[in-house]
């Protein structure tokens, strides 16, 4: 199918676009590597009358390391970029990996960071690193700007905390602390599909033990999901010898996936019990 | 003279004015050529080439981006033309199939030809440019790069072992160890 008719505005600055999103009376949607909301118009599910195209502003285009040394990623920054710059591939694997995981190359030479996030499918993995990193996105409006952290950005399933005139300019990823490792495993149906369930995780070894231990499931609720009691359990564990069973119970206690046509409750669970497991010992082997 | 106005017939549907939506210029290379005209703004780039340039070799599928067959290199990067919009296309350079042939056969076209690399062919322009972005790439590709990439594109007919030969011969594969990998 073809898109309903729409008003394409193609934004020069920042200024420009948050002043559409502000001042046009009609319903405004900011367009990014158009990989999630094309389909969404072609199919006819959204009718907005104006899209503003973020991908030719200078100000957005860019990644680089902050004074902090955060890495920020501006949000026309399609996926292919980052996962090829040289400093996101030496610091920040879990991005690197996360992005290796979307869709197929193609979609990834339009798909923005920012858009992946902003787009918050239920099944995406750049979310989840996002919380896995502690990262905060960085908003503007008419009202100003705001940084929000990536644990309170994602609502719900397509639902973040942005407001319909605010635009995401850019992600910052902090440094991880020293020694952590880092692996994103999913399993899809086939090479290069949405996960059906995945996990996210960062350790740190001491004395032979997990002295850190964050995991972040996708494709098991609406958000990225963080498990407390499972986390607190591995922690000071052997993960070859960690008793998984055990995982998998308290997994099954704090889990409440969904099911649908590509997977029921049952399998989410099972997939996440494994593939966390299947994370942690990948990422304990970097360590 | 008066003129006698006729009853207006009854209609089912009530007439409706259908806004007159926005057309934007583009100004972009295709194929090597100047292309400068006017788009109307919800055009997707496969039906601006298809339906206003008659370059009808780029094929769609399913316009949501799962199956590959409109794929094009848009600066050198293989991209879905029914998730992007002509209007965003200015300034920049589409290539298609039909870019690829000068005397003879591309490089890609050729392997291809030699390894059976199609049947029905509805698959193929796409899944040629898909292998033409790593066939131009100077740096050799990973194994893993490389099923990435045909991963991209779906095919009804062959069962997809022509096209892998295909595209093992038209692109330079790095031996094993040798790629970066994670
Ligand atoms: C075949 C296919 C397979 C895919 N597989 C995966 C996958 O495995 N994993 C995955 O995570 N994703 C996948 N995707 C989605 C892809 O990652 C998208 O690129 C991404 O979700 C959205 O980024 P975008 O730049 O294309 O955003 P767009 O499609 O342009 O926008 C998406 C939404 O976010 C909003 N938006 C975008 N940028 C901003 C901003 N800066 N500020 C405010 N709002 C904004 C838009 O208004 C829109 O509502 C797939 C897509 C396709 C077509
Ligand atoms: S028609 Fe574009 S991906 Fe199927
Ligand atoms: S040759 Fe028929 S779909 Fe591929």
């Amino acid at each position: 199918m073809k898109p309903a008719p729409f008003d394409y505005v193609m934004a020069t600055s920042v200024a420009d676009v948050v002043n559409h999103l502000a001042e046009d009376e009609r319903e405004v949607k900011v367009l990014a590597g158009g990989q999630s909301l094309v389909p969404v118009l072609n199919m006819r599910l959204a009718r907005p009358q104006v899209l503003v195209d973020i991908t030719r502003v200078p100000d957005l285009q860019t990644i680089e390391l902050t004074p902090d040394g955060e890495l920020r990623i501006g949000a026309a920054v399609r996926q292919t970029d980052a996962l090829e710059h040289p400093l996101v591939r030496r610091d920040w694997p879990a991005v690197v990996s996360a992005i290796r995981h979307i869709g197929h190359p193609q979609i990834r030479n339009s798909g923005t960071v920012c858009g992946s996030l902003a787009h918050a499918d239920s099944s995406a993995e750049l979310p989840a690193v996002a919380v896995l990193l502690d990262a905060r996105i960085q908003v503007v409006s008419p009202r100003g700007s705001r940084e929000v952290r990536a644990a309170d950005f994602f609502l719900g399933t397509f639902t973040t905390d942005l407001a319909p005139d605010e635009l995401v300019t850019a992600v910052h990823f902090p440094p991880s602390p020293a020694g952590t490792r880092h692996d994103v495993s999913e399993f899809t149906q086939r090479r290069g599909d949405f996960a059906t369930v995945g996990v996210a995780t960062r350790v740190a070894r001491r004395a032979d033990l997990l002295s850190e231990c964050r995991a972040v499931f996708f494709g098991v609720g609406g958000t990225p999901v963080r498990v407390p009691t499972v986390e607190d359990v591995l922690v000071g564990s052997d993960p070859t010898t960690a008793d998984w069973a055990a995982v998998a119970t308290l997994l099954a206690e704090a889990l409440s996936p969904p099911t649908d046509v590509h997977a029921s409750a049952e399998l989410r669970l099972e997939l996440a019990a494994t593939l966390l497991q299947r994370s942690i010992l990948s990422a304990w082997e970097l360590c | 003279m008066t003129i006698k106005k006729a009853a207006a017939p009854r209609s089912p549907v009530t007439p409706r004015l259908v806004e007159p939506t926005a057309w934007r210029h583009v100004d972009l290379e295709v194929n090597g050529s100047t292309v400068s005209t006017e788009v109307e703004s919800r055009l997707l780039l496969s039906d601006f080439l298809r339906e206003r340039l008659a370059l009808t070799g780029t094929h769609v599928g399913c316009e949501q981006g799962a199956c590959g067959a409109c794929t094009v290199l848009l600066d050198g990067r293989a991209v879905r033309s029914c998730l992007t919009l002509a209007a965003a296309c200015t300034g920049r350079e589409v290539r298609t199939i039909e870019g690829l042939a000068e005397d003879s056969l591309h490089p890609v076209q050729q392997a291809f030809h030699d390894h059976h690399g199609l049947q029905c062919g509805f698959c193929t322009p796409g899944f040629v440019m898909s292998i033409t972005e790593l066939h131009e790439r100077e740096e050799p590709v990973s194994e893993d790069e490389l099923m990435d990439q045909l991963c991209g594109n779906i095919c009804r007919c062959t069962g997809y072992r022509g096209i892998e030969r295909a595209a093992r011969q038209s692109v330079r594969v790095a031996t094993e160890g040798g790629a970066d990998d994670e």
